[in-house]
């Protein structure tokens, strides 16, 4: 977390009370402080209302936490998999790799399509950001960062930039110059300074803004040309994993999820968490919209992916199966929301029916865990990277 | 320390839990900050993939002519 209080004990005069004691050495907002642990208790008690107390503040959340789950209950009227009985079943897939993309050194850990649905861009543990035609397995650019473990990259909607962050606790925005001599690393632009990984990097709806999230448990949002934060979200109790943002041109909300195994909806203007998510049992890696921006699913460690719909509050379906052991490193819908894609650490993907629950097919290929799964802004085809360094479009 | 921090933690949390009580739980659909019955928000999501599950390459299928990825036979000229 970003604010820690360190303590250490020394021996003198406590600045508040003069009495020579031991001391306990806190920094406050950066400022040291040396008090006496006397001092400190009063200190802590100070903060409290009259009549607040510790035990009073974990009863009243008790208290509250039950009244939230029995105002979702009642809502909770019949399972998604019950009224969708009468849909047709989906009929065999016949998706199969298309293409292999050989390039990367190390393992590749995130890739983003571009809108113009034929290039992607993918960045890797040895620091390298390749730009690809998909058609043509062409590299288009190929950028070095100064930091190993790029873990998170994104194209830009214009087409013209691309932004990743890792390591360095930055997320840089590159822009790609059609002039193939030149150097891009060095035009780069920082933009997000964290103060821990950047684990998920987005832009808004035009280049002017990005979204990222941070292993320092805050995700933030950017003014690309001029570096300021805009907006920054808290809310998350561990590192936060990832992010999306609502499809709808209007909307203003995004998704992130996190170690501390919530998924919360944020909206972008006021920084509040609108609503927040915690079925998982382990770590949630990802999380997506669904096309219609009224769902999201997750991918967590506990091996399962789950549906929660914002309209009803609540999660909707769960995609697990007994065989299934392995912890879901990432997701994406198909254009029509009836398919989910699943990464996962076994190195396969499952393809779940939404609507259903069951799982449709399961895709092999790759030789080691799947880092990320993204289908094509037109949904023509699928996009996943892979720690056995290769990337495999789907189609 | 851990008390002010454990008092400022769960004072949060009660306060972000006060939000999400205190917001309105009806059963028609409005705002995004209205909450709606399952069956209504389930019927929606099956209405959404049913308009658009034609269009939908990776569901239905597409012609090999009509997708880049999908490589053509080549053609023999006799």
């Amino acid at each position: 977390m970003c604010d820690q209080t360190f303590v250490a004990a020394t021996f003198g005069p406590c600045d508040n009370c003069t009495t020579a004691s031991p001391l306990m050495n806190i920094y406050i907002k950066n400022e040291a402080i040396n008090y006496c642990s006397f001092c400190v208790e009063v200190m802590a008690c100070q903060g409290l209302q009259k009549g607040e107390s510790l035990a009073n503040l974990k009863r009243e959340c008790e208290s509250l936490k039950k009244k939230l789950e029995e105002e979702r209950g009642k809502l909770n009227d019949v399972e998604l998999h019950q009224v969708a009985e009468k849909v047709e079943v989906v009929g065999a897939l016949s998706i199969k790799t298309r293409r292999v993309l050989k390039g990367h050194g190390n393992k590749v850990l995130c890739m983003d399509w571009c809108k113009d649905k034929r290039r992607l861009v993918s960045s890797s543990q040895d620091g390298k950001v390749i730009v690809w035609d998909g058609f043509t397995l062409n590299k288009e650019h190929g950028m070095t960062m100064p930091t190993t473990w790029v873990m998170a990259c994104a194209y830009a909607p214009s087409g013209c930039a691309v932004a990743c962050g890792g390591l360095d606790n930055k997320c840089s925005v590159i822009p790609l110059s059609l002039d193939s001599n030149e150097n891009l690393a060095a035009k780069k632009k920082t933009v997000a300074m964290h103060t821990n990984y950047i684990s998920g990097c987005t832009f808004t709806n035009s280049d002017m803004q990005l979204l990222s999230s941070s292993g320092d448990g805050t995700c933030a949002l950017w003014d690309v040309e001029s570096g300021q934060l805009l907006q920054s979200f808290h809310g998350h109790t561990a590192d936060v994993l990832s992010l999306d943002l609502a499809p709808s041109e209007t909307g203003n909300t995004f998704v992130s999820g996190g170690c501390d195994k919530k998924a919360n909806v944020w909206d972008m203007r006021s920084g509040q968490n609108i609503q927040s998510f915690e079925c998982h049992e382990s770590d949630i890696n990802c999380v997506k919209y669904y096309p219609s921006g009224d769902a999201f699913a997750s991918a967590s460690d506990d091996a399962t992916c789950r549906f929660f719909d914002l309209r009803a509050d609540r999660e909707v379906a769960v995609f697990q199966k007994d065989s299934i052991i392995f912890g879901a490193s990432t997701v994406d819908f198909s254009l029509s929301g009836r398919l989910l894609f699943a990464g996962y650490n076994d190195y396969t993907m499952n393809v779940w029916d939404v609507l259903k629950g069951n799982r449709v097919s399961i895709l092999f290929g790759h030789e080691n865990r799947i880092s990320r799964v993204r289908v094509s802004p037109d949904g023509t085809a699928l996009c996943s990277a892979s720690w056995d360094n290769t990337l495999r479009i789907w189609a | 320390m851990s008390t002010t921090n454990n008092i400022a933690q769960a004072r949060k949390l009660v306060e972000q839990l006060r939000i999400e009580a205190g917001i309105e739980r009806i059963k028609v659909k409005t705002t995004v900050f209205c909450h709606v019955c399952v069956s209504k928000a389930a019927a929606d999501l099956m209405s959404y993939c049913e308009q658009h599950a034609r269009s939908d390459p990776l569901l239905v299928g597409v012609p090999t002519s009509e997708n880049p990825f999908k490589d053509k036979k080549p053609c023999i000229i006799l």
